[in-house]
């Protein structure tokens, strides 16, 4: 099993006996309202997910993932976790304050910094792009022009439907250890699957001893499959077309960013920090639009030797009625006419008519679900 | 408010290498990714020391583990 990122799995939890403690001392501190994506980094930060982060990114930290796409210690990551205020904040550097999400604390935080950034330098250095279409760039738009830097301790956890589902890295190591897996693939999902989603992970699956399912539960675009469909659609997939002891579910509760590759390194760094060893990296992986080209999430691993967790590249499948099969062109000679695609939109479109998408496209079990949801799309 | 200061801090420091191996990575970088020596050896040595940083132990102590199977167990993810 991999270390965890940076050598060490933070642990920034509040321990339950000092819980009331902390709470009783967070009533009296200055309190900044974040947001639902904000609360999340911060539970990612605590509970290791994000190691080595152990709080919101200081300033050289900030700038050196833009420009280098590692922390200051040169350590790979990709993405910078920030919090973002507006001027007004009556915040000091060395104050400690409570984070509070829907008026609740949910951490403490030692400012050990305050400082400006360049909005569109971000944009164009994570995203690649100052077009306002890109979700990523709009969001900047409405954020604060400060950032604030520290380190977070977690006093309670969010709520959530899907606890369950919420392991820790801690706790998934332990698991792949008592399942006898010395090799565990990670799967980043934000889709109820279809054939091509299980056979990619079968695929891989076919090298390595375990395949760790791990949906994105949190905001999404609009037209994405809600948060419960994609549970309950692999819940009966899992159940029906995988061996029970090769394949784990749980959750990773983020707000995507749509920053294609660098996006991608970062998602490999999370499930490494969830005890990894390999990490599936399609098509576009978490772009949006077309703003990548369709590889350079996978081009992009090459800036990294020393990432600790091998990225396995997977062309595009799709159904072949020659083959009889799923395939991809790196196995399929024939021609398109005889090629079914997994297209996303075309399955999207078939399932908001109430229609069933082809068998060849997706598992009956996995439509049932869908379809008895109700509206399975985010509005 | 009390902003800091940003401090302009160096991001690349000199290694001295002995000349005929410089001209040696000068040839073999050609018609590749690499725009540079210093590139190139920087590539090289960030995966030579992540390879010795992977050789450490595990991070769980004993009692740490059963605690968490207990929670597995609970979550049915264990039998």
């Amino acid at each position: 099993m991999p270390k965890p990122h940076g050598g060490r799995l933070v642990n920034r939890e509040v321990p339950e006996h000092k819980r009331e403690r902390f709470l009783e001392q967070a009533g009296e501190l200055p309190t900044l309202n974040i947001t639902e994506g904000q609360a999340k980094d911060a539970e990612n930060i605590a509970k290791g997910v994000f190691s080595p982060l152990e709080g919101f990114l200081l300033q050289e930290d900030y700038s050196n993932v833009l420009d280098e796409k590692r922390l200051s210690n040169d350590l790979p990551w990709t993405l910078p976790i920030i919090l973002d205020v507006h001027n007004d904040l009556n915040v000091r550097i060395g104050d400690a304050i409570t984070l509070s999400y829907k008026d609740r604390p949910l951490a403490l935080m030692q400012v050990e910094e305050v400082y400006k950034y360049n909005k569109k330098e971000f944009a164009q250095k994570v995203y690649g792009t100052l077009d306002v279409r890109h979700p990523g760039v709009a969001k900047l738009r409405d954020m604060g022009d400060l950032l604030v830097g520290g380190k977070i301790t977690l006093v309670r956890e969010m709520e959530t439907p899907f606890s369950k589902y919420n392991l820790r890295p801690v706790e998934t190591r332990v698991l792949f250890k008592e399942k006898g897996w010395r090799t565990v693939v990670g799967f980043q999902t934000r889709n109820a699957p279809h054939l091509g989603h299980e056979y990619v992970q079968k695929t891989a699956l076919t090298f390595v001893d375990g395949v760790f399912i791990n949906p994105v539960i949190g905001r999404k675009k609009r037209g994405d499959f809600r948060d419960e469909v994609i549970l309950e659609a692999y819940n009966v997939l899992i159940e029906h077309y995988y061996l029970k002891d090769r394949a784990v579910m749980s959750i990773l509760p983020f707000e995507m960013r749509y920053a294609g590759p660098r996006e991608a390194v970062f998602h490999a760094i999370v499930r490494k920090n969830f005890g990894c060893t390999h990490f599936i990296v399609g098509r576009d992986h978490a772009g949006v639009g077309d703003f990548y080209p369709p590889y350079a999430a996978q081009d992009i691993f090459d800036e990294f030797p020393d990432l600790g967790i091998i990225p396995l590249f997977f062309k595009t499948f799709y159904y072949c009625k020659k083959c009889g099969g799923v395939v991809n062109e790196k196995i399929c000679p024939h021609g398109e006419e005889q090629h079914i695609k997994f297209s996303g939109t075309r399955i999207r479109e078939l399932l908001r008519r109430g229609q069933r998408p082809p068998r060849e496209m997706m598992r009956p079990e996995v439509v049932d679900v869908i379809l008895r949801s109700g509206n399975p799309f985010v509005e | 408010m009390v902003f800091k200061v940003p401090e302009k801090e160096k991001k690349f420091t000199t290694v001295s290498i002995p000349t005929p191996l410089f001209k040696k990575i000068q040839e073999r970088i050609k018609d590749t990714g690499f725009t540079s020596v210093s590139s190139y050896v920087t590539y090289v040595l960030r995966e030579i020391v992540a390879e010795e940083d992977e050789e450490e132990g595990e991070p769980f102590s004993k009692e740490d583990e059963e605690r968490v199977k207990e929670r597995l167990r609970a979550l049915g993810y264990l039998g």
